[in-house]
């Protein structure tokens, strides 16, 4: 028999918001964190908007030792830290005492690639002759797991402590990878969560691919657009999200609040097979990982309730849409409430997945399901599939039962996880 | 520049290094930096870079070998600086 597992801790560094309390304002009101940067038109960039979290200097002090603190040059994990001791925090959850580390917890934190201002500056330093400049901390902040890595330390995690990386569908990839160490027994507690790295040495590579919209430099709140029939690529973002996931009977045993529970999920590729691609996802294999993920949580098609999706703001979004319709066998009507978070954020690559998972945990524990921003003018493909009612522009009080979130990778690779209200049973 | 003032130069390097539970007074000029300082070994290549700025000098590996004690990191500076004349 499978133990429950259950989310207890939330912690977010969004770009329209740091901390859950701004978060929650923001996405409830609709409040967009994408702005135009000088940096990237200085530098030629045809997209020159962006979602990054704005961290004063004196909150990084909170999070991290004066020692931490110097040559720091990741804003992953700056952003990482952030989330995950905050869902710890928030969790009801100590730091483990100096000696002994915490068994019973671990850290399955993702990211794509970690410290790129830090590599930039060392590779500078060793083309110029000067490798031993680069001091002890370049190691640690560009290697993968340089954020389960921090976070493992300040916490003092004793199980098993990793980094994935599955592009864009990391962080939701992170949850289902703890969800199911917990249900096997191998561990009471594990943060997951994802982080990525802002800047013009991220997001560059998207922008050469011209898959970044070039025309909203002077109104960069409009950009993101999502499900719209003017959408026009995606907005590239930065920051965290991060979840404490807990065996229910460490939560009960413990009277830890619980926002939901995870009831099941999947992970697959389309193996850059029939349409799919390295870029492009095979729509069988979305299905399916949908349909599957149905099945690991015992949940009939019918039941889902709400949806947030992946919904970049590409030519990809109807085509998603039709794979949601496809897979739960609904339109119109019928189809469940469905959102996106990116309207407000953008994509946040390898943190969209828990950033996104965050927003959607919020819907339990307020009661409503968040609006869409920037679709009221609806793609004529998703309107013929959906009922615009199930779209909702803003935020609508709604208490939400089964809720399916997916995410969707370069690589062809897809992760969805299922999640419910929490009851007693 | 003497001794003294080498040695309160090198204490505020190494301050910025101690874990937070040893208070800035721990540091004597016989203390070990790994052992009784509990400085993390991976920051003594930091402490190398700072004193090479601090001083204008340059550390080769064997100087970090022998330094062990904030009394041999002076020990070397004092020599470094010597040979520089």
């Amino acid at each position: 028999m499978n133990r429950r597992v259950v989310v207890t801790g939330l912690g977010i560094c969004a770009p329209n918001g740091v901390g859950l309390p701004s978060f929650f304002d923001s996405m409830l009101h609709g409040r967009s964190g994408i702005k135009f940067y000088q940096e990237l038109a200085d530098l030629g960039f045809g997209c020159q908007i962006a979602g990054q979290p704005e961290i004063p200097e004196s909150l990084k002090e909170s999070y991290f030792t004066s020692l931490q603190l110097r040559n720091l040059r990741a804003s992953g994990i700056v952003y990482g830290v952030m989330a995950g001791t905050d869902a710890w925090k928030d969790a009801g959850l100590e730091k483990a005492e100096k000696d002994r580390p915490d068994w019973d917890s671990g850290i399955i934190f993702g990211t794509g690639i970690l410290g790129i201002d830090k590599l930039r500056e060392s590779i500078y330093l060793i083309d110029d002759k000067n490798t031993r400049r680069l001091g002890s901390n370049s190691v640690m902040q560009t290697m993968a797991s340089g954020i389960s890595a921090y976070l493992g330390g300040i916490l003092g995690c004793g199980n098993q402590v990793t980094t994935n990386s599955s592009a864009c569908a990391t962080g939701t990839e992170a949850v289902i990878m703890g969800m199911e160490r917990i249900r096997a027994g191998k561990a009471e507690r594990i943060l997951v969560g994802s982080c990525s790295d802002s800047g013009p040495y991220i997001w560059g590579g998207f922008d050469a691919m011209r898959i970044l919209p070039s025309k909203y430099n002077g109104n960069p709140q409009q950009a993101s657009r999502p499900m719209s029939a003017n959408a026009s690529g995606f907005v590239p973002g930065s920051g965290a999200g991060a979840m404490v996931l807990e065996s229910l009977g460490s939560a009960l045993e413990r009277g830890a609040k619980i926002y939901a529970e995870v009831l099941g999920g999947a992970t697959n590729s389309g193996g850059q097979r029939g349409l799919g691609t390295m870029t492009a996802p095979n729509s069988e294999a979305v299905q399916r990982c949908i349909q599957e993920a149905l099945v690991d949580a015992g949940v009939e098609k019918w039941e889902v309730d709400v949806i947030n999706g992946h919904l970049t703001a590409t030519s990809k979004d109807a085509e998603e849409i039709r794979n949601w319709s496809e897979a739960l066998g609904r339109s119109g009507k019928d189809f469940p409430y469905i959102n996106t978070t990116k309207g407000l954020v953008g994509h946040c690559l390898a943190a969209a997945g828990s950033i996104e998972c965050v927003a959607t945990l919020l819907q339990y524990r307020e009661g409503l399901v968040f609006g869409n921003q920037n679709c009221s003018d609806l793609h004529p493909e998703i309107m013929n599939l959906v009922d615009a009612s199930k779209i909702p522009l803003k935020s609508i009080a709604h208490r939400p039962k089964i809720i399916a979130k997916a995410s969707f990778g370069f690589g062809d690779v897809n992760a969805c996880v299922i999640f419910n209200e929490y009851k007693e049973i | 520049m003497g001794y003294d003032h080498h040695f309160e130069q090198l204490k505020n390097i190494v301050r910025a290094y101690l874990p937070e539970d040893v208070p800035e007074g721990a540091i004597g000029e016989d203390s070990n930096f790994v052992n009784e300082l509990n400085i993390n070994s991976a920051n003594l290549v930091d402490i190398v870079l700072d004193v090479e700025d601090a001083f204008g000098i340059r550390l080769e590996n064997e100087d970090m070998d022998n330094m062990q004690t904030v009394r041999d990191a002076l020990n070397i500076v004092a020599q470094k600086l010597q040979d520089k004349k």
